[in-house]
């Protein structure tokens, strides 16, 4: 009976998770002292702005495009989601610069680097539809430019930047998931791998 | 509300935006600045003191 709950893919999967990343490393108690700079916050102000960014998205998402125009709540929400995203491509361009000159690959965190990377990449092509999704003369604007550029490339045969309703899909559904799941497996390998030291620590910490 | 409304008219929006064009280098004023406050928001976070790292360091 043992035997066959120890082959359960949920026993499995449950060792295996606790195993890599018990509790006290998931959600740890300190960090090391070298964390204590404002280089490190960065991370978690990207996080922030990014939480922000999905909460007045969701707002967005309930009232719709008649209200963001012409409501002065909506206009308040319409800016709240505009300067979330505005922090949070300031605050990630600053943690980008941070982790580059401080080499945030080494020591076996290639994976956090490249998620990290990707999830950046991400970002702008969900900033991206966002901007095409807007309903205005704005994103009519930017729709009718960008359509060029992306038909040179090929791609406009399936990512056609005139269609609103696949911009919006894309905005708010599509990108979003991908950037959530992301950050979430970036945010674990940082936990597995943790912070990378600088270069001059002598606790053996760095590789 | 008057307060904002006076802020607002600090920047004039109307008629021409602003560039700056230096050889290949073409970009607005506005995206210049967002360029040059994240330059010294990052040099503020490499020098900096972060509060309370002296006491961390010692209770290390």
């Amino acid at each position: 009976m043992s035997t066959t709950i120890e082959r359960q893919w949920t026993t499995r999967l449950r060792k295996r998770a606790t195993g890599k990343l018990p509790p006290e490393k998931a959600l740890p108690d300190t960090q090391p002292a070298y964390v204590a700079s404002w280089i490190y916050v960065f991370g978690v102000a990207t996080i922030a702005s990014f939480v922000m960014v999905i909460l007045s998205g969701f707002i967005l998402a309930l009232r719709g495009p008649q209200w963001w125009h012409v409501s002065s709540v909506g206009h308040f929400v319409n800016s709240l989601h505009l300067w979330s995203v505005e922090i949070l491509f300031f605050s990630m361009v600053i943690h980008l610069w941070g982790k580059f000159f401080m080499a945030a690959w080494r020591g076996g965190r290639t994976m956090t680097w490249m998620t990290g990377v990707v999830t950046f990449l991400v970002s702008i092509a969900t900033a991206f539809t966002g901007y095409a999704s807007q309903t205005n003369f704005d994103s009519q604007w930017i729709t009718t430019q960008a359509k060029d550029g992306i038909n040179a490339t090929g791609a406009g045969s399936f990512f056609n930047v005139l269609n609103l309703g696949q911009m919006l899909m894309w905005h708010i559904v599509l990108l979003p998931l991908v950037a959530v799941l992301l950050t979430a497996v970036h945010v674990v390998l940082v936990r597995l791998k943790g912070v990378v030291p600088p270069f001059d620590d002598k606790t053996g910490a760095a590789k | 509300m008057a307060f904002l409304w006076s802020l607002a008219s600090l920047i004039s929006l109307e008629g021409k935006g602003h560039y700056i064009h230096w050889h290949f280098i073409y970009l607005s004023v506005a995206n210049f600045i967002v360029i040059l406050l994240m330059v010294l928001v990052f040099l503020a976070a490499l020098f900096v003191p972060f509060p309370g790292r002296a006491s961390r360091k010692e209770s290390k």
